[in-house]
């Protein structure tokens, strides 16, 4: 009887990869008129079975059963025919193509002549989705012009326009503001009430907890446990998740300060940043908080030398420096883990030796030549010493966790000794384990005598790792906080503006 | 304050300027070319002159458009070169040689053409092959197999029906330019108006997101190389009909010239980005150039260079408005 209520059954899904057991039997159901959490470190195998769902990959076992009778989704058009539809983890909008092409792409709106496309149908049909969406969107605007939140709502869009029964979305807040998700959550609410599945996968157990009905854990490719939401609390979550309990995600011991390792006065850039001063002791942790596009990264990028200065001064350990490239910020003792790993912080295709000694090669070459051995030594120790998870130095970095990924860019600033390493959003997709790992990573760094600089857009992690908080708007300090004094409603209430009274 | 007050005073009128450089650019510089020349010879800006440039660029044109369909999905057909002397070759020898007639011959050709396209298609679909790598061993194969038909003599013998089509004219306007009007107007509404072009663009732009969204991307993939080798079969038997002979040699390097004409035109060799009228200026920046030059007495070989210098501004002139957007 129970079978009947639920609109899709997923039984005994088993999917591998070369090497990888995705998913082993997983078991998962979703019932019309509920917002479903699917949740799950990462490599739990979340997107997998999503992309199992939607046709993009096909499952090696088990069966999926949709309103009662067995299907076979062997595409994503088969998906769509069926009624299902997806927001994927990436941004999936194709930068030059306009907003109304992006949401009707593959399901155009005909005109009576085969082949031709009713562009004005598409056009108006697109402008009432955003108008729905409370985006403020022009249909004909190109998608690359769009912020990334925007771009994110647009996949929102792109998802309602199928009028899908169930609507599967993967991570669709990892870039919008607080306001936009309430937003989504409204629009996920009000499907909800209309009868619509919605399966949810986020980061962000708050989230979880805020929208969702029901919670379903996944953990290495296995279906752990499915409860109503008002049944769990975080903590049971997490543990689900992690399979052992975390002791600590925020590892915090006072460091005593020694002195300031790097000091910015009135820093301006000329486009997002509008006179920005800092102080960072060595030995402390430094946490800027702000929404995106206050100008965080522009302030990283700067103080690296990315950027230009066009006003203001950078001081290193005391000495006025003019930093006009990355290489001579890294001269003077800085590191810089981007925000965008894949894009920016590593070399894809090569192994963990070389994306770990990569820019140490003097320590590891004589005359030139890459000492096999030396590069091999050198690797190891920061292996050992982050405790990196990898079969071996030759394991190409793409195939490690996101998590691993970023303790090997972290290795490679170490190797040369960094004064200063500002770090861009270093948990952004690292799965809660690893996250506490990096944070007491960086814990450790301090303790070092390393100045670390941490941006990041998720307060719990401000709050628990920074020793002085910094709280960006528009291009400007809006808030400066001491460990003790934070809160979320504090940093919240300065990044969206404030009293403008600091700076 | 004043800050953000300065900006968004000053934003509007710069971008308006700016996109207006970066839309029309190219057609910028081809008035610009066109006015050196008007100047420099007074041969240069005469009604029969401007229908020999047109004549002369027609063919390239022809082959540049089909050259924009493959660059538009993010891909590169070399092989249109060796597609016109194989596909010329095969045109006259099949109506000369082997007796078929010019209709037969013609249409084999073209044939002949559009299955290179698809061999050219299945290698980077099915083979995961490197459209660069593909369309380099086809465009040595299509060569070899020209010398070995035309045993490296020369094909003539065509007949009247056949020179029509390089030397003819309608109504006063030669043939090749009406059939490349023909092949331009079609590619247009192609690409602008149907889900084909919209889905030719979205490939280019990004294959994985076009997949997903259940565009069949291997399809439309086949589908630009199969068109850009039965353009370049076209441009072969227009090129032999011209010529009142099919050469094993013709056209020796001119997929640089299909592929400047596009770039020129501001289609992003990355793809999903730019058209065929870009493609159609590119051309004719290019015809003009090799004519203005010659009347102005250039050597050849200085030509070349300016040529590379012409290719050089005009992706710069592309590069710098973009940025500054």
């Amino acid at each position: 009887m129970a079978e009947t209520n639920d609109f899709l059954r997923m039984e005994g899904i088993s999917k591998s990869f070369p090497g990888v057991q995705a998913l082993q039997e997983v078991n998962f159901e979703v019932t019309r008129g509920e917002i479903h959490a699917l949740v799950g470190e990462n490599g739990a195998g979340k997107s997998t079975l999503m992309k199992v769902l939607t046709g993009a990959l096909h499952l090696d076992e088990g069966r999926i059963i949709l309103r009662g009778e067995p299907v076979e989704i062997h595409s994503p058009s088969d998906s769509q025919e069926l009624g299902i539809s997806m927001i994927h983890q990436e941004l999936s909008l194709i930068p030059y193509l306009n907003v109304g092409k992006n949401v009707y792409l593959g399901r155009e709106p005909r005109r009576r002549i085969p082949g031709f496309i009713d562009w004005k149908k598409l056009y108006s049909q697109t402008q009432e989705l955003l108008g729905q969406l409370n985006l403020d969107v022009r249909a004909r605007a190109e998608a690359q012009d769009l912020s990334i939140a925007q771009q994110q709502m647009v996949e929102v869009a792109k998802a309602l326009s199928i009028e899908a029964d169930l609507i599967a979305m993967d991570e669709p807040t990892s870039s919008l503001t607080d306001r936009e998700t309430e937003v989504l959550f409204d629009v996920m609410r009000k499907l909800r009430d209309q009868g619509v599945a919605i399966i949810f996968i986020t980061h962000r157990l708050e989230e979880v907890f805020e929208v969702s009905d029901r919670i379903t854990v996944l953990r290495d490719g296995r279906h752990i446990a499915t409860a109503p939401t008002a049944e769990l609390n975080h903590n049971q979550v997490v543990q689900l998740m992690v399979g052992r309990e975390l002791d600590n995600m925020y590892p915090y011991s006072e460091t005593k300060e020694r002195g300031v390792a790097l000091q910015a006065d009135d820093l301006a850039d000329g486009q997002e940043l509008h006179g920005v001063s800092l102080e960072l002791q060595g030995g402390q942790i430094l946490g800027v908080a702000g929404l995106v596009g206050a100008g965080r990264t522009a302030l990283a990028e700067t103080l690296f030398g990315l950027r230009q200065a066009t006003a203001g001064e950078i001081h290193i350990d005391g000495q006025v420096v003019k930093l006009h490239s990355a290489k001579q910020a890294i001269e003077h003792g800085l590191g810089f883990v981007p925000e965008d790993r894949k894009l920016q912080g590593l070399f894809l295709n090569m192994a963990v030796r070389e994306n770990i000694t990569m820019s140490s090669t003097s320590l590891v070459s004589n005359f030139g030549f890459v000492n096999t051995n030396k590069a091999n030594k050198l690797a190891d120790e920061y292996v050992d010493k982050l405790d990196i998870r990898t079969p071996s130095l030759r394991q190409r970095i793409r195939n490690l966790s996101g998590g691993n990924q970023q303790k090997v860019i972290i290795a490679r600033w170490l190797t040369l000794k960094p004064r200063v390493l500002i770090l861009d959003e270093p948990t952004r997709g690292v799965d809660v384990g690893a996250k506490a790992e990096i944070h007491g990573l960086m814990r450790q760094l301090a303790e070092d005598g390393v100045a670390v600089l941490m941006i990041s857009s998720e307060l719990p992690e401000i709050i628990g790792v920074s020793d002085r908080i910094l709280v960006m708007h528009e291009g400007r300090v809006t808030g400066r906080f001491e460990r003790d004094e934070a809160s979320q409603d504090m940093i919240m209430h300065a990044a969206t503006g404030g009293d403008n009274n600091a700076s | 304050m004043q800050a953000s007050a300065k900006t968004t005073s000053a934003r509007p009128t710069s971008a308006v300027i700016l996109e207006a450089i970066r839309r029309y650019s190219v057609l910028l510089i081809l008035l610009g070319i066109g006015l050196v020349f008007t100047l420099g010879s007074d041969r240069f800006l005469t009604p029969s002159n401007l229908m020999n440039i047109a004549v002369q660029t027609s063919i390239i044109a022809i082959i540049a458009i089909g050259m924009t369909f493959v660059i538009l999905t993010a891909g590169i057909d070399l092989s249109v070169g060796s597609v016109v002397a194989l596909c010329g070759a095969l045109a006259a020898g099949l109506a000369v040689r082997q007796e078929l007639g010019t209709f037969t011959g013609i249409g084999l050709a073209l044939l002949a053409g559009a299955a290179v396209g698809v061999i050219n298609g299945l290698l980077v679909v099915r083979g995961k092959m490197p459209p660069f790598v593909a369309t380099l061993s086809t465009l040595a194969i299509a060569r070899g197999l020209t010398l070995v038909y035309t045993e490296g003599r020369p094909i003539s013998g065509i007949d009247e029906r056949f020179t029509f089509l390089g030397s003819g004219e309608i109504l006063g306007i030669a043939t090749p330019v009406i059939i490349l009007a023909i092949v331009f107007v079609i590619a247009y509404i192609v690409l602008r108006s149907t889900r084909f072009g919209n889905y030719v663009y979205a490939t280019g732009g990004n294959e994985e997101v076009s997949r997903l969204a259940g565009v069949r991307t291997s399809i439309i993939t086949l589908s630009v190389y199969i068109i850009s080798g039965f353009l370049a079969a076209l441009g072969g038997v227009l090129l032999v009909a011209r010529l009142w002979s099919a050469q094993p040699n013709a056209a020796v390097g001119l997929e640089l010239d299909a592929i400047a004409a596009p770039v020129l035109g501001g289609v992003s060799l990355f793809g999903g980005v730019g058209n065929v009228t870009g493609a159609l200026v590119g051309a004719f920046i290019l015809g003009i150039l090799s004519n203005g030059l010659n009347l102005m007495g250039v050597p050849s070989f200085w030509q070349q260079v300016i040529k590379g210098v012409v290719l050089i501004l005009a992706v710069m002139l592309d590069v710098f408005t973009k940025r500054r957007r």
